[in-house]
């Protein structure tokens, strides 16, 4: 297990090594001066240019800026925000946690909806169940994500006032972040009110980022059940004699699950997307939204870094699903 | 009082363009304990849905009906799910044909053995676990403390099924039911199953039906054989008597067809094949492929003969060889 | 005795339709998709006004059903005075072409990148595998956002952004079904019988591995719609005045209160349009996978 456990991460390394590869090309293919592009000062006198150059390394060979690009990564030097002068690595990592608080709510409640929803829907199949459960599937697989945020805001929150708008907490609380979770913070902080406030405040974004994925793992989920059901070894749980849900819930899902969870593992990847446009929305301070404003106010460094730490992210998240997937699947394990 | 009775069972399978398809009609058997009864016949003949049908795993398309379906005594059509779980798995087991799919990749050898008897005798742990040794034990399994914890991709076509037979015997059931258990196996292997499961059934009491399309194994293992063409049984007999002298044009085709039993340098196949769903037609099913046809069999049903003549589904059985007219064939027009 | 004899199997082609039109759902599905090219196609003779026209005097006016609505502006006006309708109506060009754009050109270097990496193996299949690996462990809407950082925001880059992030989806599937169809007696067969590479890849195997890349196309088309709505909404699409309607959206979101319709409605259109395109992709799935049939 534990080789296997080695070998996984161990071929992470060529990826992200592409990954920083691509960021690089990237930031050298926007339109613009490259130096007014990282630095974000326009109309540079010759000699602050020459300095600036120097700086940045950009009179030196590309291959050579490429190595110390590198270098500078694994030293955790991700660039420097042209709007906040803040290393990128330290603002991703401040804003990160909103972003992972609002991924996990979304998460659990698209796995807590989802996989009941797809388990019954393949059981019952062709009924009104089944029917109504993947229409609601669908629904949410087709919704733009930006729309159904609005509409829930209007909904919930300008008409039936249940729900506050936007942010993370109510200004009126305030205490120093622990964990950078809310939901944990606001526990611990002893305020009354304040936890009930978080969980307010993430419970629409939760649902409108977790949306997608919770269809997308319904949808999974029977078609898998499905094929399942047919399976020469639930048809052998049956000539047991074990009941339904021991043949259904145990011998059925077990295997049922495992195209699942690759399914929620790729869902990661819609997950940090949808939380670009899920933030936006909701003024959520996580990287998404740090992601857009970037990109409007031009500080590509912090594009490029964000760019390269998010995907780095999933890379990760992908391995994690791997490993997941080979605790499972024995089959996985044994290298069949 | 016989183990198992099966009258006049039918299955009907509810298909996408609206229709019924008929996959066993009219199939009626008994078993009594300690038999082996042998159900022999191509694919597509219905084998092992009738017996699936027996077991209630058919799917939610079928529909299952019989004039008598019991097994000791009890009747078996149309019992709750619950009654029905009690009994299956437990008085009556059953073995599929792939072995090494018919295990779940998920769980270990001595798992699976274990639900059974958890389910069945309500064993404690220890107890599961012992007796699970004993089984593999039982089946020829060596050093079987060992493959408890073996998963079932780790073990071999022989030994799955094996496991497999170890499981569907775990509570003692008074019935077997073994679907082509030795067909996806090798050939060496299918003596050793077979002799296993000969060999259970001495020790264990218990009755075995046993599916198949191999006329050799039929031979070295039945004690009774019905055979079955296109979801009908055409007809049923004791080995010793079937082998020396079918009744059924189709049995005595098969039978020729065997390597022992040749006498030219080309076998004698059947020709043609089995009728599909869009292929029934009128009269006698296995015409279009019997020697010996005539008229009347393409155009008229044949009723079934006595059971002298094996029970045939035949308007002329075969008496020593050739097609001899019914005694009871009347009003049947020329 | 049985009920129905039915006496002849369906030919292919029925067989296909009528797999497809069980599905009731996909078959609604397929209208309303066909509803709404339709609608697309004949905008300028469907729309009442202009839709970049200004009606000062009409500025948010709430569609015909609510108070202060007219049936000049059916489905009322925008934060201009535009008329809603229109720009819906016309919108459905724009998203409706980005999709089926971006299907297009993935399909089209999806099916050569594919078919190169499933025949040539070796090098090129590392190359190629690898980088649609990289396009894909970056966040689609994230590498879309990084494309029209370098190429700038406009509706033509919009389509080339979205076909780089879904493209490697195409590629998988080709190579994939390919690779497995290689193995297969008939390929070997048809090499001895002195086919070239070319005929044997185009000719021979890629008819079969149509069925997964005809349904991964259909769905194609809707996920492509949301990526580009997305992006407009973001502003980082269409740039105004043009009637996309992720654009629309973004516009109009300070008027969520006061105006609720002009969030309502353009965003129902791309749910619309976008619910039918996957319940017909649904539909086509169904009918071509064999391992779903019954009897």
């Amino acid at each position: 297990m534990l080789s296997f456990v080695l070998r996984r991460i161990a071929l992470t390394v060529p990826t992200l090594f592409a990954l920083s590869f691509l960021t690089f090309v990237a930031i050298r293919l926007v339109p613009g001066d490259p130096i007014e592009v990282r630095r974000g000062e326009r109309g540079i006198s010759p000699e602050r240019l020459e300095f600036f150059r120097h700086e940045l390394g950009l009179d030196q060979p590309v291959w050579k800026q490429f190595l110390d690009y590198v270098w500078g990564l694994l030293h955790g030097d991700f660039g420097v925000s042209i709007i906040s002068q803040d290393s990128v690595l330290k603002e991703f990592l401040t804003l990160f946690p909103a972003t992972l608080e609002l991924s996990l709510f979304a998460m659990a409640f698209a796995v807590i909806f989802g996989v009941p929803f797809g388990v019954l829907a393949a059981v019952r199949r062709g009924s009104v169940f089944d029917h109504g459960l993947m229409g609601i599937a669908l629904f949410g697989y087709s919704m733009p994500v930006f729309w159904w945020g609005l509409l829930l805001v209007l909904f919930f929150s300008v008409t039936l006032d249940l729900t506050p708008v936007s942010g993370r907490l109510d200004l009126i609380y305030y205490f120093e972040p622990v964990t950078g979770l809310m939901t944990i913070d606001s526990l611990l902080s002893d305020q009354d009110g304040a936890f009930k406030s978080a969980i307010l405040h993430l419970i629409l974004p939760a649902i409108v980022l977790g949306t997608i994925p919770l269809a997308a793992i319904a949808r999974m989920t029977r078609s898998s059940m499905l094929e399942v059901l047919e399976e020469d070894y639930v048809r052998t749980a049956r000539a047991k004699g074990l009941s339904p849900f021991r043949v259904i819930g145990l011998h059925a899902l077990r295997n049922a699950l495992i195209p699942v969870v690759t399914t929620i593992g790729l869902q990661g990847g819609t997950l940090l997307a949808g939380a670009v446009l899920t933030e936006t929305i909701f003024a959520w301070p996580g990287v998404g939204h740090w992601l857009i404003e970037s990109i409007f106010r031009r500080d590509y460094p912090a594009l490029q870094g964000g760019v390269l730490l998010i995907s780095t992210l999933l890379v990760l998240v992908n391995v994690a699903v791997d490993i997941l997937n080979a605790v499972i699947n024995p089959r996985i394990r044994h290298g069949r | 009082m016989a183990l198992l009775e099966i009258e006049n069972l039918c299955v009907d399978f509810e298909t996408r363009s609206g229709g019924l398809f008929r996959a066993v009609d009219g199939v009626s058997l008994t078993v009594e304990p300690r038999e082996i009864v042998s159900i022999v016949g191509e694919s597509g003949s219905g084998k092992s849905v009738a017996m699936l049908a027996v077991m209630g795993l058919l799917p939610k398309t079928a529909r299952v009906s019989a004039d008598r379906l019991a097994f000791e005594g009890a009747n078996l059509m149309g019992i709750s799910p619950a009654a029905r779980r009690r009994v299956v798995g437990k008085d009556i087991a059953m073995i599929f044909q792939e072995p090494m799919s018919s295990l779940n990749p998920c769980f270990t050898v001595g798992f699976q053995i274990g639900e059974a008897l958890s389910t069945h005798l309500g064993l404690g742990r220890a107890a599961r676990r012992a007796r699970a040794i004993e089984l593999l034990d039982l089946v020829g399994i060596p050093s079987p403390e060992s493959r408890l914890a073996a998963f079932p991709h780790q073990l071999s076509g022989g030994m799955s099924q094996r496991v497999m037979i170890a499981m569907a015997i775990a509570c003692s059931p008074k019935l077997l039911i073994a679907d082509e258990p030795t067909t996806a196996l090798d050939v060496t292997i299918q003596a050793q199953i077979l002799e296993l499961l000969v060999r259970l059934r001495d020790e264990k009491d218990m009755a075995l039906v046993l599916i198949t399309h191999d006329m050799g194994v039929v031979a070295e293992t039945a004690e009774r054989v019905v055979v079955q063409y296109a979801g009908r049984q055409v007809e049923e007999a004791d080995t010793a008597a079937l082998f020396r002298d079918p009744h059924h044009p189709y049995t005595a085709a098969l039978l020729a067809a065997l390597p022992e039993r040749a006498t030219e340098k080309h076998l004698p196949a059947i020709p043609g094949m089995v009728p599909g769903q869009w292929d029934r037609l009128d009269g006698c099913l296995f015409a279009p492929r019997c020697d010996v046809a005539t008229d009347l069999c393409s155009r008229v049903e044949p009723t079934r003969a006595g059971a002298d003549l094996g029970r045939a589904l035949c308007h002329t059985p075969l008496v020593a060889g050739r097609p001899t007219r019914r005694a009871d064939a009347e009003g049947v027009p020329a | 005795m049985v009920d129905d004899v039915i006496l002849a199997p369906p030919s292919p082609a029925r067989a296909l339709w009528a797999d497809f039109a069980v599905n009731r759902g996909a078959v609604g599905g397929l209208v309303v998709l066909l509803t709404i090219l339709a609608i697309a196609a004949f905008a300028n003779l469907i729309a009442l006004h202009d839709p970049m026209e200004q009606f000062r005097e009409h500025v948010l006016q709430p569609p015909v059903w609510a108070a202060g609505g007219s049936w000049d502006f059916p489905l009322g006006t925008d934060d201009v005075g535009r008329d809603l309708m229109a720009r819906i109506v016309f919108g459905a060009r724009f998203s409706l072409f980005i999709g089926f754009s971006v299907v297009v050109v993935s399909l089209a270097v999806g099916v050569c990148l594919g078919l190169a990496s499933a025949f040539m193996g070796g090098l090129v299949d590392t190359a190629i595998s690898r980088v649609m690996d990289l396009i894909m462990s970056v966040p689609s809407l994230v590498l879309a956002i990084v494309v029209i950082a370098i190429i700038g925001p406009s509706l033509a880059n919009t389509i080339v952004a979205v076909t780089v992030v879904y493209m490697p989806r195409y590629v998988r599937i080709v190579r994939a079904t390919a690779q497995a169809e290689l193995a297969k007696d008939y390929v070997t067969a048809s090499r001895a019988a002195g086919s070239g590479a070319f005929r044997l890849a185009f000719v021979t195997v890629l008819p079969n591995c149509l069925a997964p890349l005809i349904v991964q196309a259909a769905l194609g088309v809707s996920d492509a719609i949301l990526e580009a709505a997305a992006l407009g909404f973001l502003g980082l699409g269409a740039q105004p005045p043009t009637p996309e309607w992720g654009a629309m959206l973004s516009s109009a979101r300070e008027f969520i209160q006061r105006a609720p319709h002009v969030v309502t409605l353009p965003g129902l259109a791309i749910l619309v349009t976008v619910v039918s395109i996957n319940l017909m992709g649904d539909g086509l799935r169904d009918a071509l996978d064999p391992k779903l049939k019954r009897s």
